[in-house]
């Protein structure tokens, strides 16, 4: 007699061993199971604590004890963001540089990546190794000159300066090339033959072959733009020209020490980046491995 | 081919890497460069200054505060990386058990933290910690007798700032890790449990040596990414004494935006480079070795 396990025979006695040893397993598992549930409560729990406080008014955020639903639940912290610091302007300038940087990132790495991946040109090798020595330089030794750069260049405080220095995304030019390379060359060379030209092949064809690649990298890349700190920082000095990750570390006046509101400008600031990327788990999943050289 | 056809492949390829090359030179060659030139000059942040040759790096081998920033960088890799590493791993071990929906939302669960602005993770602990009314006062004067004012207090400092570190970043190499568990072939598991492998000697056996190669990997990203440490180091210390807490990408901010010493920050700036240069050639080999395994 004999048992079928996957797809190898295994006579009864062996088996029966491995029934036993299983259903010990599925203790030890379901101890394991719980403690991950504990851990992933755990973990999750100062978002948990931070969403709860905004919706609570602030006399009750400062009684002692621990109280993990809002007695009196109150939207006026958010009400009070939205209506008396400048919030809009910080969205609005968020919004349009990370968008901004998005896609110059998007089209300067994707044309540049099809350029090195599957055309001859001379130079290539030399701009493929200096894009690839690129990642020894830390960006943010280059402060100093990018602000001296912008201050030349009279962009500081727009929304310009802001975008200018976060452009250099060199991993996005490799993550393109390594993806172009998996298309032979002879299918470029049959289309040119065709009637095609590079242009064509790269934006009617290559691209829309997968869109999942660039949308996968825009994602990320405007994930990393919205959340960038050190430079927007540095590059402006007035409440107008604040992105919202600035802002609302910045405006402690506009808050005094009123944790609910303060708090309720965080969640704010959190939330787009949050939702894109509870919407598009997989495609983030894939950006951050392929990114990080890891095929997922 | 024909010479026309290669001519107008030239060409095009000149067309299409010109946008980022024109980006590449301008934002980032040209910066380096006057990064490097700026180092040996005494300049302000904005305006010109004189060549004072090597005296920016003489004084860097003197400068205390520069050692302080030299040691907590390093005191804050050692807090964050290996433990970060290990945490990953571990998350990475229990998520990829689950199935289904409960492995999204337990995944989301450690994940999500990574996804947010700096700025929400220094509002959210600075809420937690803080010393009236942060819920994490009860735990703290639980084990330690009584209430610390985390932020204001040196030695609590960069250790609190590391945890606050792993607990928002972890979640990328639980990501990395989970790729790399799922790269494993799940006959070798089936073929060691029928030799009667127990789950302690199937991680020991197999998944140790074989996810190593995503461990070394991390462990090296982190080391990189820690030594640029400025952002949360920066925001805890607002309102503090900041010096005995300064990590190196903060000294190059006070020098330049504090001290408007564009020159001296440049030299910092140049050491972090060549800290950062010399670490990534380690990474590469690491990477390398990685590619020539498979």
């Amino acid at each position: 007699m004999s048992v079928e396990t996957g797809r190898i025979k295994l006579p009864t006695i062996g088996a029966e061993g491995r029934h036993r040893r299983l259903r010990a397993f599925d203790m030890a598992g379901l101890v394991l199971t719980l403690a991950t549930f504990v851990f992933a409560i755990i973990w999750a729990f100062p978002l948990y604590w931070a969403m709860v406080t905004t919706l609570k008014p602030e006399y009750e955020v400062v009684q002692p004890g621990v109280r993990l639903w809002p007695e009196t639940f109150t939207l006026e912290a958010y009400a009070y963001v939205l209506l008396n610091t400048k919030i809009g302007l910080w969205y609005l300038n968020s919004l349009v540089t990370s968008a901004a940087v998005t896609m110059i990132v998007i089209f300067t790495a994707a044309t540049c990546g099809y350029a090195i991946s599957q055309l001859r040109f001379p130079g290539r090798r030399l701009l493929y190794l200096t894009i690839m020595a690129s990642f020894m330089v830390p960006i943010q030794a280059l402060i100093v000159t990018h602000f001296v750069l912008m201050s030349n260049f009279g962009t500081l405080n727009t929304w310009l300066g802001i975008i200018l220095p976060q452009l250099i995304v060199p991993v996005v030019v490799i993550v393109y090339k390594q993806f172009f390379d998996s298309i032979p060359r002879d299918f470029r060379e049959a289309a040119i033959m065709d009637g095609a030209n590079d242009f064509q092949l790269l934006f009617k064809i290559y691209l829309p072959m997968n869109w999942g690649v660039t949308t996968a990298l825009a994602i990320i890349t405007f994930i990393g733009a919205w959340n960038a700190f050190l430079w927007p920082f540095l590059a402006q000095s007035s409440e107008e020209t604040m992105n919202i990750t600035v802002g609302v570390t910045q405006v402690h006046s506009a808050f005094g020490v009123q944790y609910a509101r303060e708090l309720a400008g965080a969640v704010l600031a959190g939330l787009p980046v949050a939702l894109a990327y509870l919407i598009f788990q997989r495609r983030v999943t894939q950006a951050i491995t392929l990114s990080a050289g890891i095929k997922g | 081919m024909l010479a026309s056809t290669r001519r107008a492949e030239r060409r095009s390829a000149f067309i299409l890497i010109a946008p980022f090359l024109l980006i590449y030179l301008v934002l980032f060659i040209y910066p380096t460069l006057k990064m490097l030139e700026l180092s040996f000059t005494n300049a302000p942040l904005i305006g010109e200054g004189d060549w004072v040759y090597f005296k920016n790096y003489v004084r860097l081998f003197g400068d205390r505060l520069f050692k302080t920033a030299v040691w907590n960088t390093g005191y804050f890799v050692v807090l964050t990386v290996v433990p970060n590493v290990a945490i990953g791993l571990l998350i990475a071990l229990m998520v990829d058990r689950l199935k289904g929906w409960t492995q999204s939302i337990v995944l989301a669960a450690f994940f999500l933290p990574y996804i947010l602005p700096v700025s929400v993770v220094f509002l959210m602990w600075r809420w937690i910690l803080d010393l009236q009314f942060g819920i994490a006062q009860y735990p703290i004067e639980l084990f330690y007798g009584e209430r610390v004012p985390v932020f204001r207090t040196i030695p609590w400092f960069l250790p609190m700032v590391g945890l606050i570190t792993i607990w928002w970043t972890n979640g990328f190499n639980v990501l990395l890790f989970i790729a790399g568990l799922r790269n494993i072939s799940p006959e070798i598991y089936d073929a060691a449990a029928i030799d009667g492998a127990n789950r302690w000697q199937l991680f020991w056996k197999i998944t140790w040596p074989l996810i190593w190669p995503v461990t070394a990997l991390v462990a090296t990203i982190q080391l990189i990414l820690q030594l640029k440490i400025f952002d949360q180091v920066y925001l805890f210390s607002i309102g503090g004494r900041s010096e005995p807490t300064m990590v190196l990408v903060q000294y190059i901010y006070r020098e330049a935006f504090q001290r408007n010493h564009g020159g001296y920050a440049a030299t910092i700036a140049t050491a972090l480079f060549v800290l950062i240069a010399a670490l990534s050639v380690l990474q590469y080999q690491v990477l390398r070795a990685r590619g020539a395994e498979r």
